[in-house]
């Protein structure tokens, strides 16, 4: 509390904390890259949980690790080549529910009929744009929710339009360490940095054709 | 004298002579240079002597010998590890006395070689042979974590980390512990700290540095003139009954021999360079 209110009146952290800053950056890196056996097995399980959404190009796939002035990200960088038509929840746990009812659906959604998964295969039925190719060329409308993409990483369930047109072909996932804060200043602007890595990691991911998401869930209708 | 292998009743093949101590094999290093692993090697080196104990001191820095130097004894260097490794010339002949200790002894490095001469088995077989003579041996690690730091760890069976409190020694110091045995719990000895900068912010204190590397802390030793002073004299400051660092030092080596059985808390002190040397000998919590 006291380092707290300190830190009000400090405008600039002392050289003792930046160096504290930069020893705790860098040996985060070095713990990294000295356990390669770790990053490949972390691949591995990425590669898993994103192929049962999406037919991702794993031969091509990387994930690689930065150090950024004040944080140190994970950046996976995965082909996509195509959509599945029948996306594969864990079976170990429960789908949840939560993304899909943060996201404000369109109104030509058939609400009621939304299965909030207890069942590994709630989209079966969708009879689906599947092997759309990847670049598709349509923007999604406004706050067009994605929540079966989001839902592996809620962290990601950022409005994706904001960032505009998804024509990209490749999903990036930013992942970076959240920091205990240690003053109000840094934590907001470290919480806003991290927010616009997701969004953008989002949008990126996200570019799953609006039609196909507007497909499953009328189907089950 | 009794010795435990004397038994009439069973007849053995000829056996060696038994070891009458087996000392303690210690490696003192750093990865960064410059941090202070000869000076600390020396002092602590000089403390254990002092306190009675029979100690070898190992210049493992094959190419820069700078051990001889520290302890003033670069005059009396005759021989080194390699003339003993070749069998040029016995343990004996190669080992220097200390000027003041009959206890402390100096196996110098050699100076116009390079550390790829050194057989790792050989130093290690070399480190077995005095340590059957000498209750301590501090071997002084070369800088970096290449060949010269594998032979220097080779024959010990335990580590002394120095550590400045800056961010290239503290990763260095990292990265040398993950190239240690696993099965090791090396000690960590901070060096060159400055309290008074700790206090101001501009300095990473006791706590920052060891938050990171979580080794048992065997000491703090304060950058101070004195270390400069003695070692341009070829004198160990653990030997200065007057100097706060020369007692730091020998509290370090009690530490070390485990006589002090609580644990110093040596914290970065609130009020001075005073309160943390007292509290090194335990006299704040």
């Amino acid at each position: 509390m006291f380092d707290f209110l300190k830190s009000l009146f400090k405008p600039a952290p002392s050289s003792g904390e930046t160096a504290k800053e930069r020893l705790r950056l860098v040996l985060l890196s070095d713990h990294l890259s000295l356990a390669p056996e770790v990053i490949e097995s972390l691949k591995r399980d990425l590669l898993e949980v994103i192929s049962r959404y999406l037919e991702i190009d794993s031969e091509h796939a990387d994930v690689t690790f930065e150090q950024r002035e004040r944080e140190v990200a994970m950046l996976a960088s995965i082909p996509i080549t195509a959509v599945r038509d029948r996306p594969r929840p864990s079976p170990e746990l429960p789908f949840s529910p939560e993304p899909l009812l943060q996201v404000p659906a369109p109104a030509e959604w058939p609400q009621a009929e939304v299965q909030l998964g207890l069942e590994p295969q709630p989209l079966a039925e969708a009879p689906v744009v599947a092997e759309e190719p990847v670049a598709s060329p349509a923007a999604p409308p406004a706050a067009e929710p994605a929540p079966e993409l989001a839902a592996p990483a809620a962290e990601l369930a950022a409005p994706a339009a904001e960032l505009g047109a998804p024509e990209l072909e490749f999903a990036q996932v930013v992942v970076a360490k959240p920091k205990p804060a240690r003053s109000g200043n840094a934590a907001g602007s470290r919480r806003r940095r991290r927010k616009k890595y997701a969004a953008a990691a989002a949008a990126k991911a996200n570019h799953a054709p609006p039609q196909a998401l507007g497909g499953q869930a009328s189907a089950q209708g | 004298m009794m010795r435990a292998f004397d038994s009439p009743a069973v007849d053995l093949d000829p056996m060696p002579e038994p070891a009458l101590v087996r000392g303690r094999a210690i490696v003192i290093t750093s990865g960064k240079g410059g941090v202070g692993k000869t000076t600390t090697t020396a002092n602590v080196g000089a403390a254990l002597a002092a306190a009675g104990k029979r100690v070898v001191l190992v210049d493992a820095d094959v190419g820069l010998r700078n051990l001889d130097i520290v302890l003033g004894l670069e005059s009396r260097v005759k021989h080194h590890v390699l003339d003993v490794l070749e069998e040029k010339v016995t343990l004996d002949e190669a080992l220097v006395r200390d000027k003041r200790s009959d206890n402390l002894y100096l196996l110098a490095a050699a100076q116009t070689r390079e550390k790829e001469d050194v057989v790792t088995e050989q130093m290690k077989a070399l480190i077995e042979r005095l340590r059957e003579r000498f209750e301590y041996v501090l071997i002084d690690c070369p800088a970096g974590i290449e060949m010269g730091f594998k032979n220097a760890v080779a024959g010990a069976g335990h580590a002394i980390i120095v550590c400045t409190p800056e961010v290239s020694a503290v990763r260095d110091a990292d990265r040398v512990v993950g190239l240690l045995p696993n099965t090791w719990r090396p000690e960590l000895i901070i060096n060159r700290l400055r309290p008074h900068l700790v206090k101001k912010g501009k300095m990473l204190s006791v706590d920052d540095v060891n938050g990171i590397l979580r080794l048992p802390l065997l000491g703090v030793i304060a950058d101070e003139p004195g270390v400069i002073v003695a070692t341009n004299k070829g004198e160990p400051l653990a030997l200065d009954p007057t100097s706060e660092t020369g007692a730091a030092y020998r509290a370090i080596a009690a530490k070390l021999a485990g006589e002090n059985v609580a644990a110093p808390t040596v914290r970065v002190p609130q009020d001075g360079f005073l309160a943390k040397l007292g509290s090194l000998f335990g006299g704040r919590a």
